[in-house]
């Protein structure tokens, strides 16, 4: 019986992340309509483009080969694995030990390296473009988020995401400098590995200062729709990985009652409609940067997390 | 009996080799050499498995070769049989590939009679346990292999690999030969067994550990010692050039532990801070000059520099928790080292059969030449994927595994007490980080140009797929770095002798884990389940792709590609791996290679073509191995001169080199 409930709660958490993601995109693009004074797209739009494109013809390159296609899915799967087990509304769930956090990162660079291959693929200086320029985007954000881990794996004493959410709630936290930096280099490695300005504008399509849409460019239909579902689950996760480590409250624990499972939901909620805005308001107040920007963007978030685990390894108290 | 039976097996490799010369001419020559080959390193595979899962009795043969008072010692034990089995796996997939790969073959005289004996030479370092044995065995390992990397000695690229490659060879020898004298003490005991019992002094030991690091680092390519590695490597023929890569520098990784682990006694605490430090610097090092080639089997073998980089981290860090007595911590760390060793000979292997693949379809090496190769060669396509996604740490394949538990371990030192660890782990762990990132990037490269996009030029469009037996070798590959990544509790456990024996604790028994996980220390620390992640993304592709067609759409039309609206047809038109790398070569190469672009444009009116060039310089190369060649030459232009001395001149040198030689020797204590 505890072993169906706990297969429901998983498989809840997996449809949750699943329908809430184009939502909170929609929520980020109407809030930031919005402070541009323009009236914005209603909030289930990205449900209707999903609809819609997954409803049409795939127009393939005629010399896309056959990874091509089936790179949208792996993408998805990747990305859907990896969102489905960060804690949103509950943690220690079923299978949330199948993968720690090291392994979510890793997940979803499995997701980056095949899109940046599906770039290449048709053979076209726009999807190279993008491609060339992710890949050296993530070289960098990769290892600012590994040292973010590392800071949060050794205040926690653990890389599993429920024991770290877990240990966040817990009194002995305390303030600490080395979590304001991890803090602050998660923020800015969420923000480039979600091409969210000032790294990258998801709104563009001027071609030189595209990044994640010329990797995409060549894609059309239902292989589009699963892109774009698949960013708007790396955005959703990345909000419920913030949101579950520096703001752990509300999150129900395992061995919580329905009441607290509706706490917990409802306070996620809350966070991503929080999260969504504060992205937004920060989005629009801030310039794009030119693309040889970003390493010095990121280089400083590398930096920030090194320089959090260098004070843990100095002082476990620090 | 195990070792009696590798023995055997190396014997009927040394026996092949003159056979290949007798029959070298028959057109029989190539299946029969690699078939024999292939037996003989299945039956010593099998045989080190057994020895490894089985009875870990310790078996000694004393054969009456070599030097007259010691004989020839030969032993196995759990370090050596994981690397038999290594070196035989490795071997039994080589031999495989070619018997396939070497129809294609030009010259087979040149590679067949090498081939068998490359094969004995790494059998037998592993197995020795004398320094006499290990250092015939390991030269013998050395200068057949040279002889193999100057199979195609028309070429003068190659040519110039072998020169790099024998005098590094013979200087890390020269280092072997040093340590070995160091350690065998004064009486010249110098069987394993007797310098087990002599404790050199903390001076000695430290010099010791200086020259292990050259003799043993520079066959690994250690940096600063992997100048001839990215040479001689991809002049091999391809699947040699695997066991170069994915073999023969684990059997030198097999030295250094077999000399720092083993032999030369408790270590030091300083000694892991020179060995992580080498092994970050490698580690960036390698992937960094991988991203900047473009020829493909020469990026491959500045990746095996990455790899032994990471290797090298892990077997640093074991020694930092076993200098310090945490015993459990260094057992995870030499797990994390030795599981690479193994996931890095499979999939290297399998990338270098895919390289050699591409070179007998089209005759290139060069990215820059080739492109489209999936339209024409999707089964080397999709082997070559998974080779290149399990290099790149992605779960759920292989790399990830040992990569995962290297960090692990890493998290696991802020307990040691020493300062100069505390400061240097985390920068060797943002050096880790900053090198699987930069190894995806990589690999993007390597794959997408090679076989995505239009072909470049006409060879690549008449590409034609390989056969069948390179096909078995490579799927084989495959297959196995799938397995070893949803499977890995199997392989850490085949693992926990050879750790218990070298650092006195295991990792805990990961079988009987729940679901197959494994759980380096306990489950609320750490945990990783390679088999559900793999399930789960099957499930939730093929739900998506399901859902997809049956409710949506599954039509689908082919099209000019779109690009904005401007598709240009010329392949030249595409990205190039130069180009690719452009954005990682202005971001790390401007400091590390000084790149420097110059655009040359013609002036207003000319027909000429606008060039582009990119310069880059090799730090180390300028740094290190360019002075030396100076000083060499100078002196030996110098030198010269004494070639041109009348007789007189000639009598009086020598004998002021006698009255020299008298004096020192009146004067010496």
């Amino acid at each position: 019986m505890a072993l169906i409930v706990d297969f429901a709660v998983q498989g809840a958490q997996m449809l949750l992340v699943l329908l809430l993601a184009p939502l909170l995109t929609g929520l980020v693009r109407r809030v930031k309509a919005r402070f541009l004074r323009r009236r914005g797209p209603p909030l289930i739009q990205p449900y209707r483009d999903l609809m819609r494109l997954m409803r049409k013809d795939v127009v393939l390159a005629e010399n896309a080969s056959w990874l091509f296609r089936v790179i949208p899915y792996l993408v998805f799967a990747a990305t859907w694995v990896a969102a489905s087990l960060v804690p949103t509304f509950r943690t220690g769930l079923l299978f949330s030990w199948s993968a720690d956090l090291i392994a979510i990162i890793a997940l979803l660079g499995s997701a980056r390296f095949f899109q940046a291959l599906a770039g290449l693929d048709v053979g076209t200086s726009f999807g190279g473009i993008g491609s060339s320029r992710e890949v050296m985007i993530a070289s960098l954000a990769e290892p600012a988020m590994i040292m973010v881990v590392f800071t949060l794996a050794l205040i926690a004493g653990s890389t599993q995401l429920s024991t770290m959410a877990g240990y966040m709630l817990s009194p002995e936290v305390g303030l600490r400098v080395s979590l304001g930096l991890a803090a602050l280099a998660l923020i800015m490695v969420a923000i480039a590995e979600n091409a969210r300005i000032p790294v990258d504008n998801p709104a563009t399509h001027l071609e030189l200062t595209m990044v994640h849409e010329a990797m995409v460019l060549e894609y059309s239909g239902r292989h589009l729709a699963l892109i774009d579902l698949s960013a708007s689950l790396k955005l959703l996760l990345y909000v419920s990985l913030i949101a579950c480590l520096f703001s752990p409250w509300g999150l129900a624990r395992p061995d919580a009652g329905a009441e607290a499972l509706a706490i917990g939901t409802v306070s996620y909620l809350v966070k991503l409609a929080v999260g969504g805005v504060l992205l937004a308001i920060f989005e629009t107040s801030i310039a794009k940067m030119r693309v040889f920007r970003v390493p010095e963007f990121l280089g400083a978030a590398l930096m920030l997390g090194l320089l959090a685990t260098l004070l843990l390894f100095v002082s476990r108290s620090l | 009996m195990t070792a009696t039976l590798a023995l055997s097996c190396t014997a009927v490799l040394l026996a092949v080799a003159p056979l290949a010369i007798i029959i070298g001419r028959s057109s029989s020559a190539t299946p029969v050499v690699y078939g024999l080959c292939l037996v003989a390193s299945v039956v010593a595979f099998v045989a080190a498995v057994v020895h490894l899962l089985g009875a870990s009795v310790q078996v000694r043969v004393t054969l009456p070769l070599g030097l007259p008072w010691l004989g020839a010692h030969f032993r196995i034990d759990e370090l050596s049989a994981f690397f038999l089995a290594v070196v035989n796996l490795g071997a039994f997939a080589a031999s495989l590939f070619a018997l396939g790969y070497g129809r294609h073959e030009d010259a087979p005289s040149r590679v067949l009679p090498f081939y068998p004996a490359f094969l004995a030479g790494m059998n037998l370092v592993v197995l020795a346990d004398d320094a006499f044995t290990f250092l015939v065995s390991w030269e013998f390992m050395s200068l057949s292999s040279w002889a193999l990397v100057m199979a195609h000695h028309r070429d003068p690229d190659n040519l110039r690999a072998g020169y790099v490659y024998l005098i590094m060879a013979s200087f890390g020898t020269l280092a072997l030969l040093l340590t070995f004298g160091l350690l065998a003490g004064p009486d010249g005991g110098y069987a394993f067994a007797d310098i087990r019992n002599e404790q050199p002094s903390a001076p000695l030991a430290a010099l010791v550990l200086i020259l292990t690091l050259v003799g043993a680092g520079s066959k690994a390519g250690l940096v600063p010692l992997h100048a001839w590695l990215p040479l001689a490597h991809p002049a091999a023929p391809s699947h040699v050039s695997a066991l170069m890569s994915g073999v023969m520098t684990k059997v030198a990784v097999y030295g250094f532990v077999r000399i720092v682990f083993d032999l030369v006694g408790p270590p030091a605490w300083w000694w892991s801070m020179v060995v992580l430090a080498l092994g970050g610097i490698t580690a960036v090092m390698g992937v960094l000059y991988a991203l900047m080639q473009h020829d493909l089997k020469r990026l491959l073998a500045y990746h095996t520099v990455e790899n032994i980089g990471i290797i090298f981290i892990g077997l640093g860090l074991a020694l930092a928790f076993k200098a310090h007595g945490m015993a459990f911590a260094a057992a995870l760390a030499m797990t994390a080292a030795l599981l690479h060793v193994f996931n890095h000979s499979v999939f290297k292997a399998l990338l270098f059969f895919g390289s050699g693949a591409v070179l007998t379809a089209t005759g290139e090496r060069d990215m820059e030449h080739l492109g489209g190769l999936i339209h024409r060669m999707p089964q080397t396509a999709f082997v070559f994927l998974v080779g290149c996604a399990a290099i790149s740490a992605l779960p759920p394949l292989n790399g990830f595994v040992s990569e995962w538990l290297t960090f692990q371990a890493i998290l696991l030192s802020p307990q040691l007490p020493s300062w100069g660890l505390k400061l240097l782990v985390p920068g060797v762990g943002a050096l880790l980080a900053l090198s699987a990132a930069l190894a995806a990037a990589c690999f993007v490269k390597a794959f997408g140009i090679t076989f995505l996009g239009r072909p470049r030029t006409p060879v690549a469009a008449r590409a034609h797929e390989t056969d069948r037996l390179s096909l078995a070798a490579m799927f084989f590959l495959a297959a196995l770095c799938l397995v070893a990544g949803i499977l890995p509790g199997l392989f850490i456990d085949a693992l926990a002798p050879v750790v218990q024996a070298f650092v006195g604790a295991r990792m805990p028994v990961q079988i009987g884990v729940d679901w197959l996980s494994i759980v380096p220390i306990a489950e609320s620390r750490s945990s990783y389940n390679g088999l559900l992640v793999f399930l789960f993304m099957v499930i939730s592709g093929s739900l998506a792709a399901a859902a997809i067609h049956r409710l949506a759409s599954d039509r689908l039309r082919r099209a000019p590609p779109w690009d904005c609206g401007y598709p240009d047809p010329s392949p030249v038109t595409q990205y190039s791996a130069s180009s690719f790398a452009q954005p990682i070569r202005r971001v790390f190469g401007t400091v590390v290679f000084r790149a420097r672009e110059h655009g040359a444009m013609p002036p207003p009116g000319d027909q000429r073509p606008a060039r582009f060039e990119v310069e880059l310089r090799d730090p180390i190369w300028d740094a290190l191995y360019a002075p030396i060649a100076i000083a060499v030459g100078f002196a030996a232009d110098r030198l010269n001169r004494l070639q041109f001395l009348t007789i007189r001149q000639f009598l009086s040198l020598v004998f002021a080199a006698l009255v020299i030689l008298l004096l020192v020797l009146a004067i010496w204590p």
